[in-house]
């Protein structure tokens, strides 16, 4: 549990030196050598209703980046552009661009299993498929790749290493997947996407449905794993952002309000939201 | 990991190839075309039984409607008989097969001791399954002589000559008849509509019950007043679909409905239904325009059912029906 | 609880009804189950004394002659298998068409709505349409054409089976599957059938205990066969429609024929339906 930075959530602020007003967006900015994932100016439409305000944010390679706000404030939607899986949805649509490594993955001449395959998703409720452990982690290797068996055998080994599952089902990998637990089934479901070595991993409230030790398990993973890919991950829980994230993204109504280093987030907070929000005062 | 190829203009930004990809539009053709298929064969089935019909149509007009002449010897054909046979059986099977239908239902979600509710259940849905068949033959050889010796020949003995009672029943008292017809039909179409009704009945949220019961409700309020405007729709449209089976049987009613095209004068005369005159006729129809009458009966017939089961859908709301 | 004890009261009278009310449902329940009883136990009498391996070994005889309903019961075997064969077949791919590829557009919603009314209809219309479209045009009956009139009557089930147990998958379930860049249909093939498995199943038994005991559809178009005969292009022998016939017949050999058939069909029915609760209560429970 070494991870577990040592950030306290700061109480009712003292009023500050500073006469100015805060102001009513912040963003620091990412280095451009760090940028994987480059968010400009998105919005977004369910039917004729907008989600999404002018967003514009840049995702770190090789750091977890926490996006966090109260129910509705499109935190989720956000994260469903980088991968389009919104496309499955007529009537939903995006307009701006999201540059991903330099190329503006909202375009439409995206082959969208390229995307796919360079960004995974993890999802709110854990989805194993109706096939065994094995099954599952191989599925999507076998989609891209045509390894032997023994080639195989090895990079669904070495990916359930990577999540932590390995000790716990090593003997049983033709076991059906839906006869693990809860949290070791979120497990297999990042393995799964890892599977294929994406280079960014989206994952949308992964813990919501988990009790404290698998989510602690999962989290854990998730910081092991951000040597490798960039990760995005939405939660509702704020200490669980600053428990496993670099940087955090807070928004409100479909807007970006701040964005910054989870310790400034979370020690000096500079929009009024923001502060409310990491304080308590609404959730 | 994956292949990368350079962009060029036209071709889509960096693909990469994923195995069963050209299989996907082929997949999606499949499938359209086997629902295509079956509306298709709908369709045609509609078309067929009218243009089949066509001749008959034509040549009968709308006197076909109300004669009961059936003569293939002087090939003239008028489908009253059978039309009216299929709608009285159906009625009166309806009629007598609901209220048994709703209280057995009823009773096995509100009355039933908890150790019987189960079999009870199973036992109903077990038996609606039974094929129309089985009832036909129990009704030619084990109901029709009962019926004629207990029920038909000493009603017939004691009607008062002259009186309304003679007419109602008279007829042959050998067991077959529209009466007897009707209640093998009742008999064959009761668990299906009380194993309906009961899922129905079931899917009342548990709690607005309970909140009935606890306000002191007795049951039979709490099924009045609470249960059925619940499922008022589901339920007329769940009975509306025991009758399109009624009307669309044929073996249970083949046996034992006496097969005469006479408008049945009482009920224990005999009689006939579309599906009953088809069967019995069409291997043997001697001329095309028997043929084209017979067709013609079954366009009604599916005019008929198909009335029915639209009402019915709309009442049970979209998708939802059995 | 009651104001006051007589039954005169409101409440007396509320009693006295809801009374009536329990009595006569327990009397219509026990009418409903004296009589399906009865019949069960008829049908038990008359055709229990028939089924013995004769009926299984020995082909219908003619009248007066002594026999067993083999070549019925293999033609009704290879009957139902053909139509089940091509009633999955359309079944499941039209299914899969509602749940996963339609739109919900009026299209869409017509083909559901026919569905139906083809569930439904009368089975004898459909083997009149049969008759229209391959008898006639192939100048005979034949047991293709009576496997044709079964598929018709199952493939509606089997499509509003797989349509409403593909409907009840998560939708989480397809975005992990799109999620990794998986082709639409490998999602259907090797996810979404597959956890629908236990529903498809339950439905293709439901629509296989359906035709087995089904005779209007069968009567012009695989007619029947007195003899044994595994031909698909020839009229041939099954349960349903030599019952008819030996039913409605004078003699009594004939006769007890028949009812051993009808038994046949019925334990079949009943044991297909037995699996299908067996199944269904196991899936519930996790």
């Amino acid at each position: 549990m070494s991870h577990l930075a040592t950030i306290t959530i700061p109480k009712a602020r003292v009023a500050s030196s500073d006469m100015s007003a805060p102001p009513e967006q912040f963003v620091d900015p990412v280095p451009q050598e760090q940028l994987k994932v480059d968010v400009r100016n998105l919005n977004f439409f369910y039917g004729a209703a907008q989600a999404l305000s002018g967003v514009s944010m840049g995702i770190p390679n090789n750091a977890v980046t926490a996006i966090v706000g109260p129910s509705g404030c499109g935190k989720s939607t956000l994260l469903r552009v980088l991968n389009r899986i919104y496309g499955l949805y007529p009537g939903q649509r995006a307009e701006g661009e999201v540059l991903l490594d330099g190329q503006n993955i909202l375009d439409r001449k995206v082959h969208l299993p390229w995307l796919r395959s360079r960004v995974g998703m993890v999802f709110q409720q854990s989805t194993p498929f109706p096939m065994s452990i094995f099954e599952n982690v191989a599925f999507g290797v076998r989609l891209y790749e045509k390894l032997r068996k023994a080639e195989l055998s090895v990079r669904v080994e070495e990916t359930l290493r990577r999540a932590a599952l390995w000790d716990e089902v090593k003997d049983k990998l033709d076991r059906p997947a839906l006869s693990l637990s809860g949290g070791q089934q979120q497990r297999l479901c990042v393995a799964r996407s890892m599977a294929v070595r994406p280079e960014v991993l989206l994952l949308d409230e992964p813990a919501s449905s988990l009790d404290p030790i698998s989510t602690a398990k999962l989290e854990d993973t998730i910081v092991r794993l951000k040597r490798e890919v960039a990760i995005v991950i939405v939660t509702h829980n704020l200490q669980q952002a600053a428990r496993v994230s670099d940087r955090t993204a807070f928004m409100f109504l479909g807007r970006l309000i701040e964005y910054g280093t989870t310790e400034r987030m979370f020690n000096n907070p500079r929009t009024t939201r923001a502060t409310d929000y990491v304080t308590g005062r609404f959730g | 990991m994956s292949e990368a190829s350079v962009s060029s203009p036209d071709q889509p930004l960096l693909h990469v190839r994923v195995r069963g990809q050209r299989v996907e539009r082929a997949f999606q053709y499949a499938c359209s075309a086997a629902s295509l298929a079956l509306f298709g064969a709908t369709i045609g089935l509609c078309i067929m039984l009218a243009w089949g019909g066509w001749p008959s149509i034509s040549r009968f007009g709308l006197a076909f409607f109300t004669s009961t002449v059936w003569n293939p010897v002087t090939d003239v054909y008028g489908g009253a008989g059978p039309i009216v046979g299929t709608l009285i059986t159906s009625a009166v099977a309806l009629a007598l097969a609901l209220p048994l239908a709703f209280c057995t239902a009823v009773f096995l979600v509100e009355f039933c001791p908890a150790i019987l509710r189960r079999p009870i259940g199973i036992a109903v849905e077990l038996l609606a399954g039974i094929p129309s068949i089985v009832y036909g033959m129990w009704g030619l050889f084990v109901f029709a002589p009962l019926f004629a010796t207990y029920i038909e020949a000493p009603l017939m003995s004691w009607a008062p000559p002259g009186s309304v009672w003679e007419r109602l029943f008279s007829g042959i008292p050998n067991g077959s008849g529209v009466l007897t017809a009707s209640i093998i039909l009742a008999i064959m179409i009761l668990p299906y509509i009380a194993a309906t009704l009961r899922e129905l009945f079931l899917s009342v949220p548990v709690r607005v019950r309970e909140s009935a019961y606890g306000m002191g409700c007795t049951p039979l309020e709490v099924v009045w007043s609470v249960t059925l405007p619940f499922v008022r729709r589901s339920a007329v449209g769940a009975v509306m679909l025991g009758l399109g089976r009624a009307l669309g049987e044929t073996m249970a009613v083949t046996f034992v409905i006496g097969n005469s095209h006479r408008l049945p004068r009482g009920l224990f005369d005999s009689g006939a239904t579309i599906s009953s005159v088809i069967a019995n006729e069409f291997a043997e129809a001697t001329s095309p325009m028997h043929m084209s009458a017979l067709l013609e009966l079954g366009f009604a017939l599916f005019l008929i059912t198909f009335v029915v089961l639209a009402l019915a859908r709309a009442l049970l709301g979209h998708g939802d029906a059995r | 609880m009651t104001q006051d004890g007589t039954i005169f009261g409101r409440s007396g009278r509320r009693r006295l009804s809801n009374g009536a009310f329990v009595t006569v449902c327990a009397l219509a329940t026990g009418i409903a189950l004296v009589v399906l009883a009865a019949i069960l136990i008829s049908l038990l009498r008359n055709g229990m004394g028939g089924l013995g391996l004769a009926l299984f070994t020995q082909d219908t005889p003619p009248p007066g002659a002594s026999g067993g309903l083999r070549n019925a019961i293999l033609g009704s075997i290879l009957l139902c298998g053909a139509a089940m064969i091509l009633a999955i077949l359309v079944g499941m791919l039209a299914g899969t068409w509602l749940a996963e590829y339609s739109r919900d557009g009026w299209y869409a919603r017509a083909v559901r709505f026919i569905n139906d009314v083809l569930l439904s209809a009368p089975s004898i219309l459909i083997g009149l349409f049969v008759y229209v479209i391959a008898v006639r045009p192939l100048h005979g009956f034949s047991a293709f054409a009576g496997a044709l009139a079964l598929a018709l009557i199952a493939a509606p089930i089997v499509t509003r089976a797989t349509e409403d147990v593909l409907r009840l998958q998560p939708r989480a379930l397809r975005e992990a599957g799109v999620g990794l860049g998986t082709p639409y249909w490998v999602i259907v093939r090797r996810i979404l059938w597959r956890a629908a498995a236990g529903g498809i199943v339950t439905g293709a038994l439901l629509a296989f205990a359906r035709i087995s005991g089904e005779t209007a559809p069968l009567l012009f178009t695989a007619l029947n066969n007195q003899f044994f005969s595994v031909n698909l292009l020839r009229p041939i022998a099954n349960l349903p429609v030599t019952i008819f016939n030996f039913a409605l017949s004078p003699y009594p050999d004939w006769q007890h024929l028949a009812w051993a058939g009808a038994l046949l069909i019925a334990l079949t029915v009943l044991a297909i339906n037995l699996v299908v609760r067996i199944l269904t209560t196991r899936a519930k429970r996790p």
